[in-house]
């Protein structure tokens, strides 16, 4: 009973944190300068992490179906299985995990890290909002960066795919390539990004309401930096579902 | 200046403070005394609305602080400056960034925080040179110094002392005192210093006030505080457990 209050209680908590951003967000200065050292944080430093994730799984995959599903003559679509799976599901999902794992993580122990020596309580004592300084920054970074990585990630994917079907199982690289756009619509490009808005919000808005409420010490970071990580993909799995269907939904209406 | 009536504050079920009264005359130096965990630094936390009460006022310079949101405080916030027990600098911006911010959030122009940062870091017993050095790179003392740096960094009318001298030694905890003096003297400041350290209290300042379980026991000058006839108050001075007392008598 008390996991479930606890629980409504920290949406709650989320909810107003999330008002505070929207009010903040539009009011001068932008902090431009934060944004820009966030997205440098968040997307140039882990794009080495989501390459390597997704070309390895996009080479998987190659090899998956086309040895335990030769029986099915699934060799001759390779290109088609591995770019439908890793656009429309394990692209944007991997990315935004590994972010959780890395950037959201990092957040929530950096601030958490300053609740507990009283810098965020510093920022607010000198006149500024922590919420303007610390939130909205890696907010915006994360809504601009995971879209781009998750762009980046599908691309390297499909070519993971490529070199496995290239170099394991003989085929054209244009013939690849013809599967890969035979598959691919636009549509599963825009629910391939369009999802991955919502996951860039779950890590961050995670990320920062844990880090800022961290209490205990260096117990409580370390307690902070799990729960964020548990939480954030939690969400992300669980929204994905939810996320498929509208846009699958969306895309059958048109 | 400040004021504060009838403060009554509690963290979930553990009640802090019940019904602080506390007033502090412009440019005098108030020393909250008391034990660990008796509710010092939160007492000191309502001042700037860094902690809201749960009933009771708290009014700076003629302004009420515990309605106003978070936004209405920075004007009382520029106005009083607080010296966290720690220092609380920021550990990611260089000493010179990090008194900088202040004066960048009160919108001064570059020229004028250029030349304050020298100023400030020489008020408080510091080279320039320091202001290149990273907070990781700073002794305990020069921690603490930075910190008052950035504190009075806007020209507060108020300083808010949280336990200046915990954790050093009692070399630099004398020198931490003589600052604290120094800056009553050249920038004419009210001050409220919290503490446990009796030798400091008595060494900064002007009149004393005793928090314990939740209410101020005492409040007097130095004399009062020496000749003072409350049990609790006595044992706390003198350093004794109240069962010693009992025992004695």
């Amino acid at each position: 009973m008390s996991f479930i209050l606890q629980l409504f209680a920290a949406i709650g908590q989320i909810a107003l944190l999330v008002l505070d951003c929207l009010r903040l967000l539009f009011r001068r200065p932008f902090e431009g300068g934060l944004i820009v050292e966030q997205m440098h944080r968040v997307g140039v430093r882990s794009l080495p992490l989501v390459a390597i994730t997704l070309l390895f799984t996009g080479a998987v995959m190659a090899l998956q179906v086309s040895y335990t599903l030769a029986a099915y003559g699934a060799k001759l679509y390779v290109g088609s299985f591995v770019s439908l799976s890793v656009v429309k599901e394990l692209g944007p999902v991997l990315t935004a995990v590994m972010l959780a794992a890395r950037v959201g993580a990092g957040m929530t122990a950096e601030l958490g890290s300053m609740e507990v020596t009283e810098q965020i309580d510093a920022i607010r004592a000198l006149g500024a909002s922590p919420i303007k300084k610390l939130v909205i920054p890696r907010m915006v970074a994360l809504m601009i960066m995971v879209p781009v990585l998750t762009i980046l990630g599908d691309t390297l994917g499909i070519l993971g795919g490529l070199y496995i079907a290239v170099a394991e199982i003989g085929q054209s690289s244009d013939y690849y390539w013809s599967k890969v756009r035979e598959i691919l619509y636009v549509g599963d490009l825009i629910s391939s990004v369009g999802k991955t808005f919502f996951f860039a919000f779950f890590i961050g808005i995670i990320a920062c309401f844990n880090g800022l409420k961290t209490t205990g010490g260096a117990t409580g970071v370390g307690r902070a930096t799990t729960n964020t990580v548990v939480a954030a993909s939690v969400c992300i799995f669980i929204s994905n579902f939810f996320l498929a269907k509208l846009f699958l939904f969306i895309q059958m209406s048109f | 200046m400040i004021k504060l009536s009838e403060i009554h504050k509690a963290f979930g079920a553990k009640s802090i403070l019940r019904g602080v009264d506390l007033e502090v005359q412009e440019g005098e130096t108030l020393v909250i005394l008391g034990a660990s965990g008796s509710g010092k630094s939160v007492t000191l936390r309502h001042v700037i609305g860094l902690t809201h009460p749960d009933r009771g006022t708290v009014v700076v310079d003629g302004q009420e602080v515990q309605a106003r949101r978070e936004r209405d405080l920075v004007s009382i916030r520029r106005k009083v400056g607080f010296l966290f027990q720690g220092g609380a600098l920021f550990d990611s911006m260089d000493v010179h960034d990090n008194i900088a911010f202040p004066l960048r959030e009160a919108g001064r122009p570059i020229r004028q925080i250029r030349d304050r940062i020298p100023e400030v870091l020489g008020l408080v017993g510091l080279s320039p040179r320091v202001a290149e050095l990273m907070p990781s790179e700073l002794s305990g003392g020069m921690r603490k110094r930075v910190a008052l740096a950035r504190a009075i960094a806007v020209a507060p009318r108020a300083i808010l002392y949280d336990e200046p001298t915990t954790g050093l030694d009692p070399v630099t905890s004398n020198t931490i005192n003589a600052l604290i003096r120094s800056m009553q003297r050249r920038l004419a400041v009210t001050s409220i210093v919290v503490t446990h350290d009796i030798h400091s209290a008595f060494a900064v300042g002007d009149r004393f006030a005793f928090l314990h379980e939740g209410r101020i026991r005492f409040t007097g000058s130095r004399e009062e505080a020496e000749s003072a006839s409350d049990k609790v108050f006595r044992a706390f001075l003198e350093g004794r457990t109240l069962e010693d007392e009992d025992g004695e008598h």
